[in-house]
């Protein structure tokens, strides 16, 4: 089918849809979110509309920084866990028997309907002291008794990259699907061994899958705010936290405005790097 | 109550109020007949559980008035939400129990409606301190029940009741507690300058709040859970995995009475004691039915009932009530409470805010 650029204005006819419903579900929203950044905040009340800078001037400080920078730290690191785990995983599945594979997707689906608040408590119980995993282990005699995992990074690192697998696993699942068998049999005819070919063959052909997944990944993790809460320490809260402290409970609409900009904007640069770093190498 | 998960079982009342919606549009005669109605906002869970089967249907009863029971969040969020409804013109809730420092941040934005005290004569028997004043005289709020936040523990754990919340910064204690997450809700800077202060007089000036904070910042290593959600720490109480912390006397006496080895304990310096009063917002357009309604809440009998089923402390004069001595003390205690400084949460509150935030994740 030849595409042609579109002659008349009927011809955008088919925008009108998607582009409505971008205006209304993110550009408005957006939009009124950055104005409320730059309204005042009234102590003890609300806000009224104004034109002020302090509550981005609040947010620039050291403690901030730190929120953000491991808000971040926390996002790349549970894409790049994801991405360890799931690639391989992937790539697997995707050379096993059909039954197989609909019996993990269908697992790995499942664990899509399971809410935030859930997968935190599961996890919180299967790491506790009293009722978790390390009874088993002091059980087998691997411990010498139980002890409390929770709560910890790792948990929360845990928890995360549970949530986001399978999401990382649908992307990349058509990917590997359709990949050309032949690459890795002649990288094998060869001599290589499978894993050397996994490594020079298979991950370089899906290098854009793969930056795409762990874009994806990142900022499915930088929103998280409930897994960090209920198995992390506070140091382990996520500026996603503090957004929700400000809106919900200190009832600082501005304040919070201007936190989820930055975050937006933070990502969004970070994203933006990842994409041009990705072009220049492929036009090296 | 004040608790933002235990909105889960708001879910299915919303669920369960949309069909018996649906269902009265579908059997008109049924709304002609309970045409007055009124929305009440209760923290979700148990409060809620408890005043679906003893208040309100002795409410509709009496008055003729249905009454649809909203569970509330914390009691900021919600304000947040009436408060944004409100500028809608809306009223998610006509009614709601308020804790004081969601009342005075509602006021200083004239959320609630003035209340008509002609019109609420049972007021008259209420503990002065229980009716919410704008600062020009009007009436923004009418005491509903109030609770104490006391020390609670696992008695597995600690076969000996603690005495003092100085066990708080016990060493012995390292890793043990949870405590409520937020600077607002927890009222842990009274209970610091009540406990190695003096009182919380010294929370009048900043640099005394700083210096309270510092000592408050001492308690840090023994904190395993700063929780925003009940539920979290009730579960991790009653099994032991986090053995102390501060909690509400009345859910913690419940989940005791139903066998859970936990057990509350009024400090010597005092429990915490806090108030939730009835509040209706200035969008609803049943401020008629909103009065019949509290007058009917501040009977001692519809109190007295409160007290035995939900376990909260009265807000009017311990002579008009027919609790026994027994009774009374399982609710409330003869050492003197501390006091939030709900001044200080209204006037100082990003300060406390941002200084606490940094305390407890800095």
């Amino acid at each position: 089918m030849r595409r042609e650029p579109p002659q008349r204005l009927a011809d955008y006819g088919p925008l009108v849809f998607p582009a409505g419903m971008l205006i209304v579900f993110f550009v408005i929203p957006f939009a009124t979110m950055i104005a409320v950044s730059f309204f005042e905040r009234q102590q003890g009340g609300f806000y009224q509309p104004a034109f002020v800078w302090e509550n981005y001037a609040r947010f620039i400080s050291l403690f901030f920084g730190k929120v953000l920078g491991f808000s971040l730290v926390l996002a790349m690191a549970v894409a790049a866990a994801c991405v360890a785990i799931g690639v391989p995983f992937t790539y697997l599945l995707s050379r096993s028997v059909r039954n197989v594979q609909i019996l993990w997707l269908v697992a790995l689906l499942s664990i899509l309907s399971l809410s935030e608040v859930m997968i935190g408590f599961a996890w919180s119980t299967l790491l506790s002291r009293t009722a978790g995993i390390t009874n088993l282990f002091a059980y087998l005699g691997l411990m010498a008794g139980p002890q409390a995992l929770t709560p910890s990074f790792g948990a929360v690192m845990t928890a995360m990259t549970y949530q986001a697998l399978p999401y990382t696993v649908l992307v990349l699942y058509p990917a590997l699907v359709r990949l050309d068998p032949t690459l890795t049999e002649a990288a094998r005819t060869l001599g290589a061994s499978p894993i050397r070919a996994f490594f020079t063959v298979v991950v370089p052909a899906l290098r854009n899958t793969i930056v795409a997944t762990l874009i994806m990944v990142f900022i499915f993790a930088l929103g998280s705010y409930l897994l960090p809460q209920l198995l992390g320490r506070p140091q382990h809260w996520t500026l996603s936290v503090l957004i929700t402290d400000q809106a919900i409970y200190q009832s600082n609409m501005p304040f919070a405005a201007a936190m989820a900009v930055f975050l937006v904007l933070v990502s969004l640069a970070l994203v933006g790097l990842a994409v041009y770093a990705g072009r220049r190498r492929e036009a090296a | 109550m004040r608790d933002i998960m235990k909105t889960t079982a708001s879910r299915r009342a919303v669920l369960g109020a949309g069909l018996t919606g649906a269902s009265m549009l579908a059997m008109p005669s049924i709304l002609r007949a309970q045409d007055r109605s009124l929305t009440v906002g209760v923290y979700g869970g148990y409060f809620k559980d408890s005043f679906d089967t003893n208040i309100f249907p002795e409410f509709t009863k009496a008055t003729g008035i249905a009454i649809q029971s909203v569970a509330e969040p914390t009691g900021e969020a919600w304000l947040v939400q009436l408060e944004q409804a409100a500028r809608a013109g809306q009223a998610p809730a006509d009614v709601s129990m308020m804790s004081q420092v969601a009342l005075l941040k509602g006021q200083s934005t004239d959320l609630w409606a003035p209340l008509d005290m002609a019109k609420i004569e049972n007021a008259s028997g209420l503990i002065e301190t229980f009716i919410n004043k704008y600062p020009d005289g009007r009436v923004a709020g009418i005491g509903a029940v109030s609770w104490y936040i006391t020390l609670v523990t696992n008695t597995d754990s600690y076969p000996e009741a603690p005495t003092s919340w100085a066990a708080l910064w016990d060493p012995a204690n390292a890793d043990k507690l949870g405590l409520l997450a937020l600077v607002s809700n927890s009222f842990l800077l009274e209970v610091t300058a009540k406990t190695h202060f003096g009182g919380t007089e010294v929370l009048d000036t900043e640099e005394g709040i700083l210096k309270v904070f510092d000592k408050l910042a001492e308690v840090k290593p023994n904190v395993r859970l700063w929780y925003r959600d009940e539920a979290q720490f009730e579960q991790a109480l009653k099994s032991g995995e986090i053995p102390m912390g501060q909690y509400y006397h009345d859910v913690t006496g419940l989940a005791a009475a139903d066998g859970n080895p936990v057990r509350s304990t009024f400090p010597k310096e005092g429990g915490i004691l806090d108030s939730g009063s009835w509040a209706v917002s200035r969008a609803s357009e049943k401020l008629e039915e909103a009065h019949v309604f509290i007058n009917y809440m501040c009977q001692p009998e519809i109190q007295a009932i409160l007290s035995r089923k939900v376990g909260t402390s009265p807000t009017i004069k311990r002579d008009l009530l027919d609790l026994t001595a027994e009774e009374f003390a399982a609710v409330s205690s003869d050492i003197a409470p501390i006091i939030p400084r709900y001044d200080m949460y209204q006037q100082k509150s990003d300060f406390l805010n941002q200084k606490w935030t940094e305390m407890i994740a800095g």
